[in-house]
């Protein structure tokens, strides 16, 4: 007997739709967070567009999660705050989590277990930037989490590397809070935020977009003075020559983020190197029978509804987990995409109405998806545009397939 | 004369190009009709809501998210900003909650999106 049904590490947007869902199918959760409070990145995210597929409604992503905290009262998830998880160990069918509270140390042990841990910026090291190592250089997040939450200010004169979502929304909340923002940078020919977040948080501002442009050294002693920057050829290699220096006393990163999965590789837990999450199969369990993946951990979204719905479905499943024998297939999409998930189907599972999620490695016009079973053309969907940057969900039938059967993923000109 | 913009009511971010001459505007690239809508504010009235924080006396909260509860004209947010960069919040609040009543006489409440 295990003290827990099941265990939800990480209480973000994830964390939280899973630690609702398993405590719906009656079992015991416990649900553990780091920080002191739920709510995970939402909580400075004070920008709105969340929820529109959720409840219908534009929230603000904190106001989104002050919903599912809410949820969360009237139920009987016990939430243990500010408490990390230093080791999990899989012993006897079970899992054995060592965590450090301010109670000091214990363990704790559960049946099945959801990974909720989210993702991670990537940081100026891990994008070649040279030069001198001045304050004022800030992910996008930190410095979201420096105006939102602190209530601060992280520079007056701001140069943004990265057209991520992050990055343009910051390129947005600096101008309102009155820093000038000179430009936002983009290594790559075209950017990789949201249309609308391009339209309404630089076009609406003023704020210049450089593509095919990036930040080679930093400069500044104390404070950053200044950045260089370079025109990059096709390669994304900075091309000699073209150097300009733009004077700043800020630099913003918003060059991508990385699924956390530290705790999961600790198990053993397989990644898929196209999404950089857990494999898993369409329940969200991961390689590993017992271990569950969702959110941000198992691939970056661009939008918290689908966090939550990923969530939501490793929640359930982990509350049913029985250690019943799986059948994994491979569902394989094919080098038009840059990824999709799940990676497998469980032919011993439900599988009649299995969500995927991918995306295009490339932007199309007019493009088609196919999925097939066995040859057989079970899903075809058109769409006038696809992009990188935005994610698309499509829901297949794969009620007929087999352990033997073939599932293959491509896409094509639209007729 | 013939416009081209994003819309920006739902991450689906059409391409909107809208056409006309006095009379009846022409909106094509829409998937649905929140996107004429947005067009047609955008060439007479473009509106936007606005989300920002406001500085409180809680030292465990220095600062509380809010948002219009519905859009105001998008020529007005400079001067929102400035007003709501120079207000307090006194008082603990919860999620929802209206803490400016009818902002720089537009009609739109201000609302806390999280509870302090």
């Amino acid at each position: 007997m295990t003290d827990y049904g099941v265990a939800v590490i990480g209480a973000g947007p994830a964390g939280l739709a899973a630690a609702l869902a398993a405590d719906k199918k009656g079992e015991k959760v416990l649900l553990v967070e780091r920080e002191a409070r739920a709510g995970g990145i939402l909580k400075q995210c004070v920008h709105d567009g969340f929820g529109l597929l959720r409840f219908g409604e534009k929230l603000a992503g904190c106001e989104y999660a002050a919903r599912y905290v809410e949820m969360l009262g009237g139920t009987a998830v016990e939430l243990s705050t500010l408490t990390y998880v230093t080791r999990i160990e899989k012993k006897d069918g079970a899992f054995a989590l060592s965590l450090v509270s301010r109670g000091g140390l214990c363990t704790v042990t559960a049946n099945a277990l959801v990974l909720s841990t989210g993702c991670r910026e990537r940081t100026a090291k891990q994008v070649d930037i040279h030069g001198t190592r001045p304050a004022g250089v800030f992910t996008a997040g930190t410095a979201q989490y420096f105006i939102n939450i602190l209530g601060g200010m992280p520079g007056r004169q701001c140069v943004i590397l990265g057209s991520g979502d992050i990055g343009l929304i910051m390129a947005r909340r600096l101008t309102l809070e009155g820093a000038q923002v000179l430009g936002v940078y983009e290594a790559k020919p075209e950017p990789s935020g949201l249309s609308r977040n391009l339209a309404q948080c630089l076009d609406d501002f003023d704020i210049p977009l450089h593509l095919s442009k990036t930040v080679t050294r930093l400069h500044g002693a104390d404070r950053l003075t200044g950045v260089t920057v370079a025109d990059v050829d096709a390669h994304m290699r900075p091309v000699a020559g073209t150097e300009t220096f733009v004077a700043c006393d800020t630099l913003i990163l918003s060059v991508g983020l990385i699924p956390e999965n530290e705790l999961a590789e600790s198990l053993g837990v397989p990644l898929d190197a196209r999404a950089k999450g857990p494999v898993c199969d369409q329940r969200y369990m991961t390689l590993v029978d017992g271990v569950y993946s969702c959110g941000n951990a198992l691939h970056v979204n661009d939008l918290v509804d689908y966090v939550s719905e990923s969530g939501d479905g490793a929640g359930a499943a982990a509350a049913a987990y029985d250690g019943a024998p799986r059948a994994l297939i491979d569902i394989r999409p094919d080098d038009q995409f840059l990824y999709a998930v799940p990676e497998r189907l469980d032919v011993a599972a439900p599988r009649d109405k299995t969500a995927i999620f991918f995306r295009s490695r490339t932007t199309r016009e007019n493009a088609e998806l196919v999925v097939t079973l066995d040859g057989r053309v079970v899903l075809a969907k058109k769409y006038r545009h696809l992009r990188p940057p935005e994610m698309e969900r499509i829901e297949a039938d794969f009620s007929s397939a087999g352990k033997n059967s073939i599932i293959e993923m491509t896409i094509r000109e639209a007729q | 004369m013939t416009k081209e913009f994003v819309c920006i009511v739902c991450p689906n971010g059409c391409r909107l190009t809208a056409s006309g001459d006095g009379g009846e505007l022409r909106v094509t690239g829409n998937l649905c009709p929140r996107g004429k809508a947005f067009a047609e504010a955008e060439l007479t009235n473009p509106v936007r809501s606005l989300t920002t924080t406001v500085r409180t006396v809680f030292p465990d909260r220095p600062v509380l998210p809010v948002r219009t509860a519905g859009e105001i004209p998008k020529g007005k947010i400079p001067e929102a900003m400035a007003f709501l960069r120079g207000f307090t919040l006194a008082r603990r609040a919860r999620c929802g909650e209206v803490i400016v009543r009818d902002l720089l006489g537009t009609g739109v409440d201000v609302i806390a999106t999280d509870a302090v």
